[in-house]
């Protein structure tokens, strides 16, 4: 998700809120009635809120005598919520339930202190671990044992572009889009005097998110693979190589790109008034939500030489240690795992359910298309999001993307990641 | 001693003792008591936490670590916060910002104070209209001025509209059309020029100079407080006798003799109130700028109030995160203290 840098800082935030304000909630006993579940969570924009109701409602369908408890805390990105959350669970007051973001960063808040309960139990019992592919249940799993369930997937590797623009210019997309093919028609485009590259990086992140997809491709899994676990280091001449095509990408962009939201860059895809943007698959949403159509208005294409990678975010739900209802807990839990619960969570949040097993004939193209993704590409966390780096890489890795792409001194830049990756081994 | 009851003591004598019992609560104990919870939350909130914060900056300690003790060399992390190049940066903008807010608020707050000044109608609307600005949050202003300096949608537009592109596209010349808050460029290119004099300035990590997008909130922000030091003035000008006009008006002072002989020197301790004042503003801004442009690009427009926020809760490096809030910290004292004691001083 976009929103996830802020996510996770916060979340750690939240800690060092959570002393103040634990003193203040713990006095505080809410009266907890048998037949009660109480669900903490963010989602309350449009989508998020109904994906999350489908959830809900699935389980108000096969236990209609629990009142469910739906503790949203309104704040885009969890900005108020996640301090809230933290305060809860170090007051030992913790809610049934609540939604994370899966990874480092799920391992680091929840399950390291403690905050969580094991449910290896229902995973086995509910067949789960047969049906979500294991890399994916690795972002949960622990030497073995399992923390939360997941209840849907972002593929953050993608290039979305208007149909209709490019075909004006006659140039078009296949299955698969190389960097030499991108720079061609990004070349055309700007020639015929449309701008070919939508950025919108006022949050950094959006620009990170397109380094890291770039050098994914270039790399290849294997070398990304080797690059996460310090076996080769960030000014390798691969990542340099990858540092001047991002370069060369952003000449491209449109001039206004500091000053634009990532979704005000989407929306100049939606609008014609730029043919491609890189992003990962909560764009799908606002081309949606636009009302364009798939695959009639605009197309996707899997970021330059990653078409065999799904860079993952995932959502997924844990369960309080000591939970205060914790049989209704464990049935919620059940429910979202299921096929049905998933899918309907799927089809309104634009994210792939992580179960293999649900009825994709439902699916609107483009989560047809990332569902096949999703059943056959290799995995791989995501450093933008926070799933594959400690936090402090994160912040050092974004402040020297902020130079570099003013400064566009490649050397400098891979001196900076090399120094931050030494930084988390010492 | 008794008083004899012939003497014949008024009725309000004889409840003498018990008033001088109640005046004890009042005019001791009560003050005390009533003061005493401002003392105890300052000395706790504001005291007792700058003291944990100078002890945070000292040591390994953080919300994800919280075994972290003193840290070896003690000044670690002062050492990491000057060696950032991003607080480089910052301690640069913050001193070209505070030079351009400073300039702007404090000139364009005494221009709106003389013209507020006579004696014209609606001279109280106008009055209120300038200090509008001032009682809104930064926030909502931030949002509304990254608008405006958007380079393709907002303030560009009415270039165009006045035809001043196309007068300058009829002479020859490029169409004025500034990146503002998106122009990363930092003028004059300095740095290479000093390395000549210094060879140690090539190796600077961040370029000397005025950073351009630093320039559109500096206008930001001087049209938001301009107000304030607009009544600052109006206090002050309400404080020149008339008699010192009325006699510049018979020696017949040209208005820009009674501006530079009267008005200016009379308002000189009023200027030293607003430079002060929003002084410790412009070093401690922090919102309007995170909602105008960010770190900007390039760093272009990041202060210092940024980047403690980001490195102590993204980065979780809160000994470096305290480091940075008390260069903050020692940034304001070094403008507020002084002014401070010259008042004390004068009170006393």
């Amino acid at each position: 998700m976009p929103t996830q840098i802020t996510r996770r800082a916060l979340m750690k935030t939240g800690l060092a809120l959570a002393g103040a304000t634990a003193i203040g909630s713990a006095g505080w006993t809410p009266a907890r009635a048998a037949g009660k579940l109480e669900i903490f969570s963010w989602w309350t924009s449009g989508g998020e809120a109904a994906a999350l109701d489908a959830l809900t409602s699935s389980y108000a369908q096969k236990f209609p005598g629990t009142e469910v408890v739906n503790a949203t805390v309104a704040g885009g990105s969890g900005t108020n919520a996640l301090p809230v959350l933290q305060a809860r669970l170090a007051g030992g007051n913790p809610p049934d339930s609540w939604q994370g973001n899966t990874g480092t960063a799920f391992f680091n808040s929840y399950v390291d202190p403690g905050f969580v309960e094991d449910i290896t139990d229902l995973y086995q019992s509910e067949g789960w671990v047969d049906k979500i592919p294991p890399a994916v249940l690795d972002l949960v799993r622990k030497d073995g044992h399992y923390y939360a369930v997941h209840v849907g997937a972002h593929r953050c590797n993608e290039v979305w572009f208007n149909k209709k623009l490019l075909a004006k210019n006659g140039i078009e997309i296949g299955d698969t889009l190389s960097f030499d093919q991108f720079f061609a028609a990004a070349e055309k485009l700007k020639k015929a005097g449309a701008n070919a590259l939508a950025v919108g990086d006022n949050g950094i992140w959006a620009n990170q998110r397109m380094f890291e997809n770039t050098f994914n491709g270039v790399l290849g899994y294997d070398q990304a693979q080797k690059l996460w676990r310090g076996e080769l280091a960030f000014n390798a001449p691969e990542m340099k190589e990858a540092m001047k095509i991002h370069l060369r990408m952003l000449d491209f962009q449109n001039p206004d790109h500091s000053a634009l939201s990532w979704d005000q860059a989407v929306g100049k895809v939606i609008n014609g008034t730029s043919a491609f943007n890189m992003m990962g698959d909560w764009a799908y949403g606002e081309f949606v939500k636009a009302g364009a159509k798939d695959g009639v208005d605009f197309g996707w294409v899997s970021h330059p030489g990653t078409d065999d990678i799904f860079i993952i975010v995932t959502d997924c739900f844990p369960i309080a240690k000591e939970a205060p209802n914790a049989v209704e807990a464990r049935n919620w839990l059940k429910t979202i795992g299921s096929a049905e619960a998933q899918l309907a969570f799927s089809l309104k949040k634009g994210a792939v359910a992580p179960r293999l097993d649900i009825d994709k004939s439902k699916l609107p193209p483009y989560l047809q298309w990332s569902y096949h993704k999703f059943a056959t590409n290799k995995f791989t966390g995501s450093s933008v999001n926070g799933e594959q780096v400690p936090s402090s890489f994160m912040q050092a890795s974004t402040d020297a993307l902020t130079s570099f792409v003013v400064t566009k001194n490649v050397d400098r830049f891979a001196d900076a990641l090399k120094a931050a990756q030494d930084a988390t081994k010492s | 001693m008794s008083i004899p009851e012939s003497v014949g003591i008024p009725d309000h004598y004889k409840s003498f003792k018990f008033s001088a019992r109640r005046s004890f609560f009042w005019d001791k104990l009560a003050p005390v008591l009533i003061i005493s919870p401002v003392i105890v939350t300052t000395l706790t909130f504001v005291y007792v936490f700058i003291l944990l914060t100078v002890l945070i900056s000292l040591s390994d300690w953080s919300a994800v670590n919280l075994a972290g003790r003193f840290s070896t060399p003690l000044l670690k992390n002062y050492s990491q916060l000057f060696a950032n190049p991003r607080f480089q940066m910052d301690l640069r903008n913050t001193v070209i910002f505070t030079v351009m807010f400073l300039a702007g608020s404090v000139g364009l707050g005494l221009v709106l104070a003389l013209l507020v000044d006579r004696q014209i109608r609606g001279k109280g609307l106008f009055r209120t209209i300038f200090l509008f600005p001032y009682a809104i949050s930064f926030i909502v202003t931030g949002v509304a001025w990254r608008w405006i300096f958007n380079p393709e949608t907002g303030i560009n537009q009415l270039f165009n509209v006045l035809g001043i592109n196309s007068a300058l596209g009829a002479a020859g010349l490029d169409p004025f059309k500034p990146g503002w808050l998106t122009d990363p460029t930092v003028w004059p290119p300095l740095n290479e020029a000093l390395s000549k004099i210094f060879p140690a300035a090539a190796r600077l990590q961040f370029d000397i100079g005025v950073p351009v997008a630093l320039i559109a909130v500096a206008i930001a922000a001087s049209w938001q407080l301009a107000g304030f030091a607009m009544a600052t003035f109006l206090a002050g000008l309400a404080t020149i006798p008339t008699h010192i006009r009325e006699a510049a008006q018979i020696d017949n002072a040209s208005g820009w003799t009674h501006f530079s002989k009267i008005t200016w020197p009379m308002l000189a301790p009023f200027t030293l109130i607003n430079l002060v004042i929003l002084g410790h503003v412009s070093l401690k801004i922090f919102d309007l700028v995170y909602a105008m442009s960010g770190p900007g690009p390039g760093f272009a427009t990041d202060v210092p109030g940024i980047f403690v926020f980001e490195i102590t809760f993204r980065a979780l490096k809160y000994g470096v995160g305290a480091a940075g809030s008390l260069v903050m910290l020692l940034m304001v004292a070094v403008v507020v203290v002084p002014y401070l004691i010259r008042n004390m001083r004068e009170d006393a």
